[in-house]
């Protein structure tokens, strides 16, 4: 009896995780048409909802492709600095010396602005493909390091001699102890560098320009052609792509943790 | 003491000191022990005493910053450990959890009981054979605990080391836990050491109780308790109580 009003009561929570931003967003909508019809505000300066899911609608084709290719170059970068971070990582939990020396630079990669760092990289690089995910890598990478970082270093100090009193090798720790329990960290490393990701590969592209085809060009000749309905579809699909592929990636993570690890991200069962 | 001396020795600490540099002086100084096999011995003391400093360096998770340790274990194996926490990994069922310590060291040392003899263990500290492929997330507190019991004995090791281990326990369990733990002891002839606040746990449980006080004190008491039974009524004995208040009077006079 109680196990199944729990059952409902989680049921309820998930339909609510759902349900309640969505009213917030109809909500949001619903005032910003308002005001828009009202205030008599002029198309030009600030297109009405309706105008600007009439633009998305004829612009779909390119919008639809844009977003896929943002998306591949963004989760390609992301796919790259997951192996690159946690390979990091693995570096960094090794000896305090390496963690030292190395950390400031991993900072950088968070602190140095990524619109001065787009257009070194496509000079570099070219301006293509390759350069979009290269900046969404640059961007995604930190969390993964860090996050990953802490996960390997924080293991329960009684879990850790549990594993010296049992004469465990350094490896057996390692692959046993360390790396599992880290999981957790990884992912959300992963989930908040899939954000980021995203950010990276539109702003690359955004400097990238016209000879691209992603969300972030799309942007850039919306805005200097000045179809400001147009303009809005764009970036509010941008806006889009980044919440899905954040929550699928959310959804993914929750999945891995609960079938092999009995937890999910909050650490309750 | 005339009683125990013909038994083999585990334990001869001589003159032990240990150190961590800190502003307050060393932990433990000049400290003598003598463990006799077979003995089930709690210590007691105010926290920050050492209590805890002293079970690991019998365990070997601590070295001796001056003096001398000798353990004697006839077969070499590693003592059993049990933490304050149940020190479970997540990810491991309960039957995964309590083979682990097996699964650890060089490929020599290593063992690989049956799975009857896990299952056995696993009903010696009454857990259920149906609850071996849940995680510790689907398990209770006490069965948390009695889980990481098991793994402690799991390599059949002659000396159990217990560091406060039904500290975080409603009282109820922990009058459970505490007459499995005096069972096993019995059952397996160990030789066990036991850290605890609780002055009713350490008259109830052992054959013989120190007081440590913090360095440069040491041991402030040795006291050796006698019964034939650990029974319901041995707890609510009135020896029981008598020899609380002489652990009390013990831990306040110094």
């Amino acid at each position: 009896m109680t196990q199944r009003s729990s059952s409902t009561d989680a049921d309820i929570g998930r339909v609510m995780n759902i349900a309640a931003p969505l009213v917030v967003l109809l909500l949001l909508a619903t005032i910003w048409h308002l005001a828009v019809e009202w205030c008599q505000i002029s198309p030009v300066l600030l297109p009405g909802p309706l105008a600007v899911l009439q633009a998305a609608w004829k612009i779909r084709e390119s919008l639809l492709a844009a977003t896929v290719r943002t998306a591949v170059a963004a989760l390609g970068g992301l796919l790259v600095s997951c192996l690159a971070g946690t390979l990091t990582a693995f570096l960094f939990s090794q000896s305090r010396l390496i963690r030292r020396a190395l950390y400031p630079y991993a900072v950088l990669l968070q602190t140095v602005p990524v619109i001065a760092i787009a257009p070194i990289i496509i000079v570099t690089l070219g301006r293509g493909f390759l350069s979009v995910s290269v900046v969404a890598c640059i961007l995604s990478l930190f969390p993964i390091i860090t996050s990953t970082t802490t996960g390997l270093l924080q293991t329960d100090a009684a879990l850790e001699d549990l594993f010296r009193l049992s004469g465990a090798t350094r490896w057996q720790t390692l692959l046993r102890l360390r790396v599992p329990g880290a999981l957790p960290y990884v992912i959300s490393g992963v989930r908040i560098a899939s954000g980021s990701a995203i950010v990276g590969a539109i702003v690359g592209e955004f400097f990238v320009g016209s000879s691209e085809s992603g969300l972030g060009a799309l942007i850039q000749r919306k805005s200097a052609s000045l179809v400001l309905s147009e303009l809005y579809a764009t970036v509010i699909t941008a806006t889009l792509l980044g919440t899905v592929v954040f929550s699928l990636i959310s959804l993914g993570s929750e999945f891995v943790l609960r079938r092999w690890f009995g937890m999910s991200l909050s650490g309750r069962p | 003491m005339s009683a125990t001396a013909a038994q083999p020795t585990v334990f001869e600490l001589q003159n032990i000191s240990v150190d961590f540099g800190g502003a307050a002086g060393p932990v433990l100084r000049d400290l003598n022990l003598h463990v006799p096999a077979g003995q089930f011995i709690t210590i007691v003391g105010p926290s920050g005493c050492g209590k805890s400093t002293l079970l690991r360096l019998l365990a070997g998770l601590q070295q001796p910053s001056a003096g001398h340790i000798a353990r004697q274990n006839s077969d070499g194996s590693a003592p059993g450990f049990v933490f304050q926490q149940p020190a479970l990994l997540p990810w491991r069922t309960m039957l995964q959890n309590l083979r682990l310590p097996c699964e650890l060291g060089r490929s020599q040392m290593r063992q690989n009981p049956a799975e009857d003899q896990l299952l056995d263990l696993l009903g010696q500290v009454g857990l259920n054979r149906s609850d071996v492929d849940k995680r510790p997330a689907e398990l209770s507190g006490g069965m948390q605990m009695r889980l990481s019991l098991a793994r402690a004995l799991v390599r059949q090791p002659q000396v159990l080391l217990l560091d406060e281990p039904f500290a975080a326990v409603d009282d109820l369990l922990r009058m459970k836990l505490q007459e499995l733990v005096r069972e096993l002891h019995d059952r397996r002839g160990l030789t066990t050491i036991l850290v605890t606040h609780n002055l009713q746990e350490a008259a109830f449980l052992s054959d013989r109780v120190l007081v440590l006080q913090p360095a440069p004190a040491g041991f402030t008491a040795d006291i050796s308790i006698h019964t034939a039974d650990r029974d319901q009524n041995w707890r609510v004995s009135d020896q029981v109580t008598v020899i609380q208040q002489k652990l009390t009077k013990a831990l306040i006079s110094s």
